[in-house]
């Protein structure tokens, strides 16, 4: 009996394993993908980007511009994060099982915050296409929209987290529901707080970067316009000054993170 | 003989379906009373010092409390009546991340407007009197401290602190010392008799020790099962009658009574 069931658990595994297999192998023929050509092309695409990649003369003295496309990014991406987080908080605590306001409440907000969540940021900035045009605005509003879906639902759960034990000592001693949410509930779970908005914001730089080829803005779009026309030069300074920014940003919430820890 | 502060009237209560929490209770408290609860776990103690301040909506009858009925006040009245009444917690219900200064400050918070509260603005007098209280109750070296720096009697020196700090008629403590050891203990229900006696506020106290009960007690109200079984001076509380409050689990209690019993 027990010789059976190991015997028939060995054949799931197998089972499985081959059609996983054959899966790839369908979806490789139906694409025409050869997997050993595109094994074979990496030396020469390396060597081609030790060549071509690399950021020239010319290209550093486009420093200032670029420089410049950076920071209209990063601040795009702190702008849409931080007014995000207010939003979310007061949905987050609204929301929350411990500070509820009712039931409906509860549920939009619950509800608002998977929609808005669950659809991505790409997707979000083509439907703002449409309103908004290739602007600053598109971004900003697409960054906005996927930030508050995803704080909202953090928000709440730091708060749901949080014991409500002192919520309960506040309200015996008479004080009303905004004292009990600023004096309480925000310093109790100040730290994940600080701590999601700032994950979100390290989140919002790289994807504004993106999104910047979307909607012609930004440092997005700079590399677009050099890697479209062919200055590759440009465009690898580009990726390097990106990848700086994105280390720069990400040691210093990790300095503010502890900060906050501690004090 | 003092006036009446506080009186039951036949106050119901019930969660759901099922048997209820409470069912006819009827208690008078004098000023300047100390009042022990005494009964098995479950048996409704917790549950009627929440429903004197509504932090648990009782179902029936009538509280009232300091001339005022209890049961009919609207929500701004409730809170200016729960200013009135200070309570304590078996698990302190502190804001650990805050000071104790600030955790004692708290108590405040009933009387301020939505302003001042929410954002913390107390006046001079009022910090001078949080620190006094501190210092009263031996933590003056521990004013700053945050309180998850602080041992189990300390946090709950800094809830009585808080529940003081609102000038209180009534003072509803939840198990104060269930969670401390023999030395912390003491030293709690020290502060609480001489709260009572020295500063005539009343006193209600849930306690699981008999002995406790016995030795600190004006009045000791045995509760069972949601109804009160016992109500009477300590002196009057015989083996019987503590059989009767704590039915079969009496034979493990009488461990803990020891030589003190009051037969």
């Amino acid at each position: 009996m027990r010789y059976d069931f190991l015997t028939r658990k060995r054949l799931m595994t197998l089972g499985s394993l081959l059609a996983i297999m054959l899966i790839t192998w369908g979806a490789a023929l139906l694409t025409r993908f050869d997997a050993g050509q595109g094994l074979s092309a990496i030396p020469a695409a390396l060597s081609w980007g030790i060549e071509n990649f690399y950021p020239d003369e010319k290209a550093w003295r486009r420093l200032p511009g670029i420089m410049d496309k950076l920071l209209d990014t990063v601040l795009l991406a702190v702008a849409s994060t931080t007014v995000a987080a207010m939003a979310a908080l007061v949905c987050a605590v609204g929301g929350s099982r411990t500070m509820r306001l009712n039931r409906w409440f509860g549920l939009i907000s619950r509800g608002m915050a998977s929609i808005f969540r669950n659809i991505d940021i790409a997707a979000w900035a083509i439907i703002l296409l449409f309103s908004f045009g290739q602007s600053a605005l598109t971004g900003y509003f697409a960054l906005l929209f996927a930030s508050f879906g995803f704080l909202t639902r953090a928000f709440m759960e730091a708060i749901d987290e949080m014991s409500s034990s002192a919520v309960e000592a506040l309200r015996a001693t008479g004080a009303g529901y905004i004292t009990i949410v600023c004096r309480c509930v925000i310093p109790s779970c100040a730290p994940q707080l600080v701590s999601w908005m700032l994950f979100m914001m390290e989140t919002n730089i790289r994807s504004a970067t993106l999104i910047g080829i979307l909607t012609g803005t930004g440092i997005g779009f700079a590399f677009d316009v050099y890697y479209k026309g062919m200055n590759y030069h440009a465009a690898s300074l580009v990726v390097i000054v990106i990848a700086a920014a994105i280390l720069l940003i990400e040691a210093g919430s990790n300095v503010i993170r502890s900060m906050i820890l501690r004090g | 003989m003092k006036p009446v502060l506080l009186e039951l009237t036949n106050v119901s209560k019930s969660y759901g379906r099922g048997a209820p929490a409470l069912s006819g209770i009827n208690i008078a408290a004098r000023q300047g009373e100390f009042i022990s609860i005494i009964g098995p776990s479950g048996a409704g103690k917790s549950t009627l010092l929440r429903c004197i301040n509504r932090i648990i909506e009782s179902a029936q009858g009538q509280i009232r409390f300091d001339q005022v009925m209890m049961g009919s006040l609207s929500r701004r009245e409730l809170r200016k009546a729960r200013t009135k009444i200070g309570m304590i917690f078996q698990h302190y219900n502190l804001v650990d991340r805050l000071s104790a200064l600030e955790n004692v400050l708290h108590g405040r918070l009933g009387y301020k407007n939505v302003l001042a509260g929410a954002l913390g603005l107390y006046s001079q007098e009022e910090k001078r009197k949080a620190y006094e209280l501190l210092c009263s109750l031996g933590l003056q070296e521990h004013v700053h401290k945050r309180c998850d720096q602080l041992s189990g009697g300390q946090k709950q020196r800094v809830g009585i602190a808080r529940a003081l700090i609102q000038e209180p008629k009534l003072l509803l403590c939840d198990e104060p010392i269930a969670s401390l050891d023999p030395g912390s203990s003491k030293v709690i229900m020290d502060h609480l008799r001489s709260i009572s006696s020295r500063l005539g506020i009343t006193v209600l106290v849930n306690l699981h020790q008999v002995d406790v009960a016995l030795k600190y007690s004006d009045r000791i109200i045995g509760v069972n099962r949601g109804q009160i079984v016992f109500n009477g001076a300590p002196s009057l509380l015989t083996h019987d009658a503590i059989h009767h409050i704590y039915g079969s689990e009496a034979g493990e209690l009488m461990m803990e009574l020891g030589g003190k019993n009051a037969v």
